[in-house]
């Protein structure tokens, strides 16, 4: 029964594999490819409704127990990023179906966005930190190879450079995995868990954290950011809606895992930090919000808002703001692509780039544009869209932990973002059309449904957050109480 | 010896941080993989040295080493390899398609 | 300029059969004994790559019509298969069984499906090997 844990990861892996041989059968590869996360996203719903009545469940590759053998465990919060990513994979998938192209199509762009997503759920759903690290390469090999995709100039400048940080930052990852291994000889998280609470987080073992802290920092663009607006505006729309959405996450998974399951006990060195960065991360990424003129630059400074204002919660650390920050991890994951889908089809239409070029798309496009309304209310944090509670939570948390300065940067962010994604409306979708009738462009029908369905549940996270509070207490309750996930990896199932 | 192999790391750090600083492609690849070799031998090296049979059934008796370092290892210079391996693929293309192998000329974003 | 190159050709049809020896020894002394199918793999394809070097792409292409991108996809999927097939028999993901068989002729031997698993990581490593070679050196 514990065998379809795995399934997320090696469903995937499986069919981008089979797609390989079907290259020249473009149908077939489209209908395999939707139809393969359309499955994943239900086994992860019901693998959710199983934990949350068994609680956490695991598997132990080849029978070895832990800590010896590597293994997968579900818990309430990696299913609910699994279940999230898949769907709004499948969302992507069929806005790519009506706008990546041929040539795209015919280069296993399929396979790869399989690939991708493949890495993606293993990173949520491993209990070993070796294999988190494998995952993420998984990850980051099919992300590398779906920014170069296209072989255009400015893409393959661009998917060096990400290339290039990222093998750094990996390698980082293996330094610090190589000193967590000495130092408590074990890579079971649970069990590195157990010892550390065991010795104390002693200085050594303090340092080994925050050398996760900065790999992590670096993969999701907390603080570490730099290579981030780059390689984020360089590949086609579907793909960077991909990236906005998941790519990120995987690395606020990881930090949340490694600051409340690993390393919770000297919070006042790593929380704070935490919070620094968080702070600095979205001071930062309003100054570039707020300075970018062509709306690439925007939307992806608005990611790094998301990233700092997510990790709020975890450098906040109270119940209330980590469960506030896994309700806006989720938000941000469908509302970042969502505004990057919607960002892309607005240059599709146009073929401009820079905010004042165009204008009046909403006489053109009136439900494209009311879309693009509600996206923008959702991430600002408007009731009763999804972005609402998240919001509250973690600022509750913040005044529970008397963090008035976060509190305060992370609502002005919230300002910022507002302005400067009204600021895209005002000068976009309102005023004189530049469009004439002879020129515009009809929406494909797969992108138009693909924003109607993510704007739905946008919709429906926001007015239906009372049905998704047990998924996120559970979730959260395990996150506060490492032991019950210690207690369910080492002392369950023997 | 565990001293002296952390030495050698340190060389092979400083070695591959030197290369990828600079401005040509290559060697910035060239680096990256040193920097992978050293952090092998890190690895290696902080799970103990020890003098002990290879950790396989039919060499058994006697104390034998740690085999999950290795196992580490392995798992790590395959991705290293693979990543390489497209770093200089993609390396090669940029190079084709750009004109030029010098990250100061590949710096861009003002041409868009 | 033509480059002259018998001695190349001439060593090279004896040593890559050497060479492809070698690499099918190496994958199978891999279950209890340093190989196995990633090492195997990677003499196979310096062997071919050595093919390739040798004489051109196209001689190549005519004798060995394989599409090198299929056959490291054909690796991944044995591989993945059998990590699955546990899954079948109620076995925990990547379970591995073995077993001591009499075959005519070779006697009693010791099969294991580790052997296939390691089949497709062989094959996986020949065919990415080769066709990043390959698309290096097929432009111009």
């Amino acid at each position: 029964m514990s065998n379809i844990i795995v399934l997320p990861l090696i469903i995937p892996i499986i069919t981008a594999v089979i797609l390989v041989f079907l290259r020249e059968h473009i149908m077939l590869q489209r209908v395999i490819s939707f139809l393969t996360m359309v499955f994943i996203s239900i086994i992860s719903f019901v693998l959710l409704e199983v934990v949350q009545t068994e609680g956490i469940i695991k598997i132990d590759f080849s029978g070895w127990l832990p800590p010896f053998g590597i293994l997968f465990v579900a818990d309430s919060f990696s299913l609910l990023l699994v279940l999230t990513a898949s769907i709004v994979t499948a969302i992507c998938l069929l806005y790519a179906f009506s706008t990546i192209g041929e040539h795209h199509e015919k280069m296993f762009f399929y396979p790869f966005v399989l690939f991708l997503i493949a890495g993606v759920n293993g990173s949520f759903l491993t209990g070993d930190i070796f294999n988190l690290f494998v995952c993420f390469e998984v990850m980051l090999l099919a992300s590398y190879v779906l920014v170069a995709l296209g072989g255009e100039k400015v893409q393959l400048r661009e998917s060096l450079k990400y290339v290039v940080i990222n093998v750094v930052a990996s390698w980082m990852f293996l330094v610090a995995l190589a000193y967590l291994y000495g130092t408590v000889k074990t890579l079971n998280m649970a069990h590195i868990a157990e010892r550390v609470a065991e010795v104390g987080q002693d200085p050594m073992l303090t340092t080994v954290a925050i050398l996760f802290l900065v790999v992590f920092s670096l993969k999701a663009g907390l603080l570490l950011f730099f290579w981030l607006p780059g390689s984020y505006s360089v590949p086609p729309t579907a793909v960077q809606a991909l990236f906005a959405a998941l790519l990120t996450k995987v690395g606020i998974y990881a930090l949340f895992r490694t600051f409340t399951l690993m390393f919770p006990l000297n919070p006042e060195v790593t929380h704070t930090l935490i919070g620094i960065m968080a702070g600095v991360t979205l001071i930062a990424g309003c100054m570039g919000a707020l300075s970018g003129r062509d709306i690439y630059t925007i939307a992806t400074y608005n990611v790094i808002i998301g990233v700092g204002f997510i990790l709020i919660g975890l450098a906040v650390g109270t119940e209330e703001a980590i469960s506030g920050a896994i309700y806006y991890l989720i938000h941000d994951i469908i509302a970042k692509a969502l505004l990057f889908l919607i960002v892309g089809m607005m240059v599709y239409l146009t073929g401009e780039t820079v905010v004042k070029k165009m204008s009046g798309l909403i006489r053109n496009y009136p439900l494209f544009g009311w879309i693009y309304f509600l996206v923008m209310l959702a991430l600002t944090g408007i009731p009763p869209f999804s972005g609402f509670v998240g919001k509250v939570l973690i600022g509750i948390g913040a005044i529970e932990g008397e963090n008035f300065i976060l509190l305060g940067i992370g609502f002005a962010s919230s300002i910022i973002v507002l302005y400067s994604l009204l600021r895209i409306f005002l000068a976009s979708f309102f005023g004189e059309t530049i469009i004439s009738l002879e020129d515009e462009k009809k929406i494909p029908k797969g992108a138009l449904s693909s924003f109607v369905l993510l704007a739905i549940i946008i919709v429906f996270i926001g007015v239906g957050a009372e049905s998704m509070s047990g998924y996120i207490d559970n979730a959260t309750r395990t996150l506060m109480n490492p032991s019950i996930y210690i207690e369910a990896i080492l002392k369950g199932g023997q | 010896m565990e001293s002296l192999m952390i030495v050698l790391v340190g060389i092979l750090v400083s070695v591959g941080t030197y290369l990828v600083l600079s401005r040509n492609i290559i060697r910035v690849i060239v680096g990256t993989a040193i920097l992978s070799h050293a952090v092998h031998l890190l690895i290696l090296t902080v799970g103990g040295l020890k003098k002990g049979d290879v950790p396989l059934l039919s060499h058994s008796g006697g104390p034998f080493t740690d085999a999950l370092p290795q196992a580490l290892i392995l798992t790590a210079i395959v991705i290293s390899f693979a990543v390489t391996a497209f770093l200089l693929v993609l390396a090669y293309r940029t190079y084709v398609t750009n004109g030029s192998d010098d990250f100061q000329e590949l710096r861009g974003m003002s041409d868009e | 300029m033509k480059i002259n190159d018998v001695i190349l050709k001439t060593v090279v049809k004896g040593v890559v059969f050497i060479i492809l020896t070698l690499g099918v020894y190496l994958f199978f002394s891999g279950h209890n004994a340093p190989g196995g199918g990633f090492i195997g793999g990677l003499v196979l394809g310096s062997g071919i790559v050595l093919l390739y070097l040798t004489y051109d792409i196209e001689t190549i292409h005519r004798k060995m019509p394989f599409d090198f991108k299929k056959v490291a996809a054909f690796g991944v999927l044995l591989a993945t298969g059998t990590a699955i097939g546990s899954l079948y028999f109620e076995a925990p993901f990547l379970t591995q069984t073995d077993g001591y068989f009499t075959l005519p002729i070779l006697g009693e031997k010791h099969l294991s499906t580790v052997t296939i698993f390691e089949a497709g990581v062989a094959l996986t490593v020949v065919g990415t090997l080769v066709t990043i070679i390959l698309s290096i050196s097929e432009d111009e």
